[in-house]
């Protein structure tokens, strides 16, 4: 088993109950892991939630998350992948003043080679949005410095993995059930 | 799709009624089966507590003396049947005194269910009187925990607490109910659960990994079992047995492994540990084949793991996933319920027997017997020692009583000296340790199963944790028996002290206060022994009472307890002195 240390994005698929955020940030928690990103929201199934978590560890950790997250009662399957493994993205937006957009003509320049979208612009600021790897991101953000940026965020990462996670299988097995 | 994540009975007989959420809480509990529940009242959950005195011909409410007396009260009633416990307490410090309780049944997965009042809904989050945020506070150390803040969530929420803590591998479940849930009315009717969506309680047993087992033990020539607690908790006892006398093997238990196979089994080669026997832990160094059976692993089991066990082949029986290769890597994982896994197995394994290898068993406890045992059961000294009250007990016991084991150096020789000829008969805080167990879990076991006799046996230490419960004993006129092993010292940190901190013995000598008469002040029957010819007719008294007895023995104050693997180290260095 590797040893290397890792990014690896954890997959969760969990019932939609309250706590239950609380339940799995507590695993790593425990282990002294740092949550790098963690994304939660609505999965392909109804009523089934999906948390997004990276992560970096070891492939061996990985197993042992993945297994202590599926051991709580309303985790329904966790996943564990490699950067390769996964089609993965992040969001951001830049608040900038608004009168930088016309004394400084190289920020619309960076904003079409980045393409980056403009959300509002009024008379105070412009809000520029961008999806991409995080090290696009990070070009973007150390550009844009240059000039002032007024507020800046990021969203953890969202992913979709290559393989079949099989959720909906389990779940109409257990409807099957008697 | 349908979106339905739990199943129901079906109970085509069950009527839906009007009453209120704390009626349907009490007529949940009874249609679980609870027969006795341990708790405490308070302002969050007095509108239950009113119901109960309405039902109380039909469920026994025990007002522990403590909350965390209720929690460990539960747990021993869990320990003894293998039913589910149940610990009620009000919102805020009621709530949180169950915690240390709860986190003991969850780290050697007793099924128990706690009910929690909590503030009425709408000052949520508002620090109103006694709040506080026991899902949060819980979350970490229970199976599963939920908040109630409407009446008509009760019937199912109950119904999921009760399947999750006993279902699967087990472990405490926090149900907390506000206190506005509990005055509406609303529409009853139970349904027990039988499914739950998200939650695989019991993985498959795959026949081929069976007989892949099978044959490492066929054609193993000095295999070893370790077994745990998963062979209790499994009701597997004769499976094992089975499995055992079929095929040979030495069979060694981990603490809350102990008694599911009789002391006095030729083939039951003792504790693995830290405190274990000298041959079992010797050996797990020299066997090609260790059997691993509803066991974790834990680090007081394997010493070192970079020294545990390396030359042999590890098969691993669990019901947990999350188990397997999490401490120790195995060649081989069987997953499944035990008795099932252990069924199965039987049928596969050759009639074989292991004479040599046991003998070396046999040969390393003549050693540890000469080393330790003698001196602990037939001391020639003048101080009394722990061994020998024990030893006293099995007398009069004849293996046929359920010893409750606080935390420490009498809790280790407890579980070295009792003898027992029943399952679910040594009960005491494994994973946890956690000093105070004893008292309230005693007073659970002899509640749970009165026929049986119960002794408890605690330190001078552990005692005083939770000495408040001997009025829950004089209340009940709950007939435990009460044997306090007194070394005047908090006895296991001082042994490390002495031997790993130069003597400095910081904090660990007790001045204690006249336990006889504290248990006289309770109508307790109490009697201390300080001498060696008054222990045999004291202990044939207190094993005679009809009624609860305290026994104190004033034993040697700096006695160790031995074999002992230090800390770190591997389990073939276990120490005999």
């Amino acid at each position: 088993m590797s040893q290397e240390i890792k990014t690896f994005t954890i997959s969760v698929y969990t019932e939609n109950n309250i706590g239950l955020l609380n339940r799995i940030s507590a695993i790593f928690q425990r282990r002294h892991i740092n949550i790098e990103s963690l994304t939660t929201s609505q999965s392909e199934i109804k009523n089934v939630n999906r948390f997004v978590i990276v992560v970096k560890i070891t492939e061996d950790q990985a197993i042992k998350v993945v297994r202590q997250i599926e051991k709580q009662v309303e985790a329904i399957r966790a996943y564990y992948h490699t950067n390769d493994e996964t089609i993965f993205t992040e969001n951001c937006m830049f608040k900038i003043k608004s009168e930088l957009l016309f004394e400084e003509p190289q920020i619309q320049n960076i904003i079409k080679e980045s393409d980056a979208r403009i959300v509002t612009v009024n008379r105070d600021f412009f809000v520029l949005e961008n999806t991409g790897r995080r090290h696009e991101i990070e070009e973007l953000r150390e550009k844009l410095d240059k000039f002032g940026i007024m507020q800046f965020v990021r969203s953890g990462r969202i992913a979709v993995t290559k393989e079949e996670m099989k959720v909906s299988e389990i779940l109409e097995e257990f409807r099957n059930q008697q | 799709m349908n979106t339905e994540t739990i199943k129901k009975e079906v109970n085509k007989a069950a009527k839906t009624e009007r009453i209120s959420g704390s009626e349907a809480i009490i007529r949940c509990l009874i249609a679980e089966g609870v027969d006795i529940l341990y708790g405490y009242p308070g302002g969050a959950i007095m509108p239950v507590y009113d119901e109960l005195f309405k039902y109380r011909d039909r469920i026994h409410h025990v007002l522990t003396r403590h909350e965390q007396g209720a929690a460990h009260a539960a747990q021993g009633y869990a320990r003894i049947s293998g039913r589910v416990g149940v610990a009620m307490a009000t919102s805020g410090p009621g709530a949180t005194n169950l915690i240390t309780g709860i986190a003991d049944a969850q780290i050697d997965s007793t099924p128990i269910v706690c009910i929690t009042g909590q503030v009425p809904s709408h000052l949520l989050g508002t620090d109103a009187f006694q709040e506080t945020d026991i899902v949060g506070i819980s979350t970490p150390v229970t199976k599963w925990n939920a908040q109630v803040t409407k009446a008509s969530e009760i019937p199912e929420v109950m119904a999921k607490a009760f399947y999750i803590a006993k279902s699967g591998r087990p472990g405490p479940v926090l149900i907390d109910i506000t206190k506005d849930a509990q005055f509406e009315e609303f529409d009853f009717k139970y349904e027990k659960c039988t499914a739950v969506r998200s939650y695989n309680p019991v993985p498959k047993t795959d026949s081929n990994d069976v007989k892949a087992a099978a044959e490492l033990i066929n054609n193993a020539k000095k295999p070893m079992i370790v077994w745990g607690q998963g062979v209790i908790l499994g009701k597997a006892e004769e499976e094992l047995k089975a499995v055992i006398e079929k095929s040979g093997v030495p069979a060694a238990w981990t603490i809350l492994g102990a008694s599911a196979i009789p002391t006095s089994h030729p083939l039951n080669v003792g504790m693995v540990g830290m405190h274990g026997n000298y041959a079992p832990n010797k050996l797990t160094n020299e066997c090609d084949l260790l059997i691993a059976i509803g066991m974790r692993f834990d680090d007081r089991v394997t010493g070192d793991l970079n020294t545990y066990a390396k030359q042999a082949k590890i098969i691993h029986f669990d019901i947990d996933p999350a188990e397997i290769n999490k401490n120790v890597k195995v060649d081989l994982a069987v997953l499944g319920d035990s008795k099932e896994s252990l069924a199965l197995l039987l049928s596969e394994l050759k009639e074989n027997s292991h004479d040599a290898w046991l003998k070396e068993f046999n040969d390393l406890y003549a050693i540890e017997y000469d080393a330790v045992i003698k001196d602990d059961l037939l001391p020639e000294k003048e101080g009394l020692t722990m061994g020998e009250v024990l030893k006293e007990i099995n007398n009069y016991s004849d293996g046929n009583a359920a010893i409750v084991s606080d935390v420490g150096q009498h809790q280790m020789i407890a579980c070295r000296y009792a003898e027992f000829n029943h399952s679910k008969s040594n009960i005491t805080s494994g994973g946890l340790g956690t000093m105070g167990f004893a008292l309230p879990a005693a007073i659970g076991a002899k509640m749970a199963e009165p026929h049986r006799e119960v002794v408890a046996i605690i330190g001078d230490g552990g005692y005083q944790m939770n000495i408040q419960e001997l009025g829950t004993i004089f209340q009940q006129k709950a007939a435990v028996k009460i044997v306090v092993l007194n070394n005047e010292f908090l006895g296991m940190v001082r042994q490390w002290q002495q031997l790993f901190f130069d003597k400095r013995y910081a904090s660990t000598e007790m001045t204690n206060p006249d336990f006889v008469t504290i248990a006289k002040g309770y109508h307790i029957d109490a009697k201390r022994v300080t001498k060696r010819e008054e222990l045999a007719d004291a202990v044939k008294e207190m094993m005679e009472s009809d009624a609860s007895y305290f026994l104190e023995v004033c034993v040697e104050k700096e006695d160790n307890v031995f074999p002992m693997i230090p800390s770190g180290a591997s389990v073939s260095d276990i120490r005999l002195s």
